[in-house]
């Protein structure tokens, strides 16, 4: 009778003991398809790999950002490492204003940012990554209130055409892509040399003609999303209430013809056009970056 | 008789009806009081929109900046004032808080609307603008929003003051107040503000100017009196 007594207290303990835990642990998981990732495992490596740029409490502060001593009013970034405590991301498949998914964070990590000193973090293995995705969210308390957004509906992409390049650039033109990313998508437009991001700290516009890779991602999937959810945080706004998806694509397909120097279809297709052979020589860097080659 | 009891009928309608009449009449007291500054407030500048010629077209002299606007007798305007605390949540309005987009300027430059009443963001422009509210206990989010577009209709969820801006046109700021009760109002071109139809109680009354912060008093409300709270913000030349 005793002993029995004594059992059920003993559960009733363990059950106390264990409440807490539980309701943590679910704060603290991530999943990215069959990876389950657990904030305690993520924080070892937060600890380890991150916090240097991403600060002791993930906002943002890290010691690389805000250096001490005699050279502490001069970052060794030139882009404030994402604050996790805001909670506000880049690089999502959800809409503006909304938290991004599992995955969306799992493959930042994986795909580091162009542009900026986040390097890819692929030497990690998916596990590990996907335990520091879990211990990511335990560092803002919107993860507490409010789920990750529905992923937007990216429908499949039909093949690119020149009638569908010529549509994006007219669509470039109306919906004024050109005010920041230039009239030939260098990054160079009227307002490029005025932006700020949200911690008001200068930022640019992205220079399509010098590279291969988005912020976001390389595939066209990812620059469909990267121009529908925004990019939060910075001054790329969200097209998803005002471009028709059709449209959207067209577009997709006109920016692939802006990245000059990337081979691609829709470059491809472009140039075999008069208009567009034209455009591209025109836009084309020529010579090398020391000069020589250049005609003078 | 008959004559006589009409009389003595017709006056008790008249008796009961004014009495009913009675609470119609506001019956709460009222905070009125008057925004100043003392110092010198930052010069407001021209705004340059000759890279935006459809809006520099409906100016004949270019509008100045706006993070500081006064009137006559250091007068301060666009000063949000509102009863911070000593009044209970309120539930939003059905009435939509519109803030309008039109010559590259936001109409108007401070808007003070609701916990959770709907927002609703118009483009009377011939231009491309993008609506970015840098809420920090809200959402941010950031919306295009070109030339002919449907109203983008959004609302937030806790009280903040958010300063928003269009990152395209940088001149362009504006402030969404969003409030946790109808006790508020905008500080008038001479500096001055009502609350009314507050009941009796004690309220913290709180000012908020985008440039110069906030300010806050304690007020005690009786009856149906008329207390008078003014604020005056230290300004500073840059």
């Amino acid at each position: 009778m005793r002993k029995i007594y004594l059992a059920k207290s003993f559960a009733g303990i363990a059950i106390l003991l264990a409440a807490p835990l539980l309701v943590s642990a679910q704060q603290g998981e991530a999943h990215i398809g069959k990876l389950s990732g657990n904030a305690g495992a993520g924080k070892q490596l937060y600890y380890r790999y991150c916090w240097g740029c991403h600060g002791f409490r993930g906002d943002g502060n890290g010691e690389n950002w805000l250096p001490t001593g005699s050279y502490a009013s001069q970052p060794y970034l030139n882009i404030q490492p994402r604050n996790f405590v805001a909670a506000t991301f880049k690089c999502r498949s959800t809409p503006t204003g909304t938290l991004p998914t599992d995955e969306d964070i799992y493959n930042s990590l994986g795909r580091g940012l162009t542009n900026s000193n986040m390097p890819s973090w692929i030497t990690l293995t998916n596990q590990n990554r996907a335990d520091l995705v879990a211990f990511i969210k335990t560092l803002s308390d919107r993860w507490k209130t409010d789920k990750a957004g529905a992923e937007i509906n990216v429908p499949a992409e039909p093949a690119p055409t020149v009638q569908s390049i010529q549509h994006g650039k007219e669509l470039f033109t109306k919906l004024e892509c050109w005010k920041c990313h230039g009239p030939e998508g260098r990054g160079d437009g009227p307002s490029a040399s005025t932006l700020t991001d949200s911690n008001d700290q200068p930022i640019r516009p992205y220079n399509f003609a010098g590279g291969s890779r988005f912020k976001c991602g390389t595939t066209n999937h990812d620059l469909y999303k990267i121009f529908m959810t925004g990019l939060d945080g910075t001054p790329m706004p969200s097209f998803a209430d005002v471009i028709k998806p059709e449209d959207a694509w067209d577009i997709v397909h006109y920016l692939r013809t802006l990245q000059v120097s990337h081979k691609s279809p829709e470059l491809a297709l472009w140039e075999g056009t008069k208009e567009g052979a034209e455009i591209v020589k025109a836009q084309k860097v020529r010579g090398t970056p020391t000069g020589a080659g250049v005609n003078q | 008789m008959p004559g006589k009891s009409k009389k003595v009928l017709l006056a008790v309608v008249v008796a009961i009806s004014a009495s009913m009449m009675t609470p119609a009449r506001p019956s709460g007291g009222t905070v009125s009081g008057k925004i100043t500054y003392e110092g010198t407030p930052a010069k407001q500048k021209p705004i340059d929109m000759s890279k935006e010629p459809t809006c520099a077209k409906q100016y004949t002299t270019p509008p100045t900046t706006e993070t500081v606007v006064t009137g006559p007798n250091n007068a301060l305007e666009n000063v949000v004032v509102y009863i911070s605390a000593g009044a209970p949540d309120e539930a939003a309005p059905s009435k939509a808080a519109v803030f309008t987009q039109k010559g590259c300027r936001y109409l108007p430059h401070v808007l003070a609307f609701q916990v959770n009443q709907e927002l609703n963001v118009l483009n009377d422009d011939q231009t491309s603008h993008n609506i970015h509210p840098l809420a920090k206990i809200n959402r941010e989010w950031n919306k295009s929003q070109p030339p002919g577009s449907p109203p983008i209709v959004d609302k937030y969820d806790k009280a903040e003051m958010i300063p928003v801006k269009c990152n395209i046109h940088p001149w362009m700021h504006g402030t969404f107040a969003v409030l946790k009760n109808s006790h508020f109002a905008i500080s008038g071109e001479d500096g001055s503000f009502t609350l009314p139809n507050l009941p009796p109680g004690k309220y913290t009354v709180t000012a908020f100017h985008e440039s110069y912060g906030d300010q806050s008093q304690e007020v005690t409300i009786s009856s149906s009196e008329t207390k008078t709270v003014s604020f005056t913000f230290k300004a500073k030349p840059y």
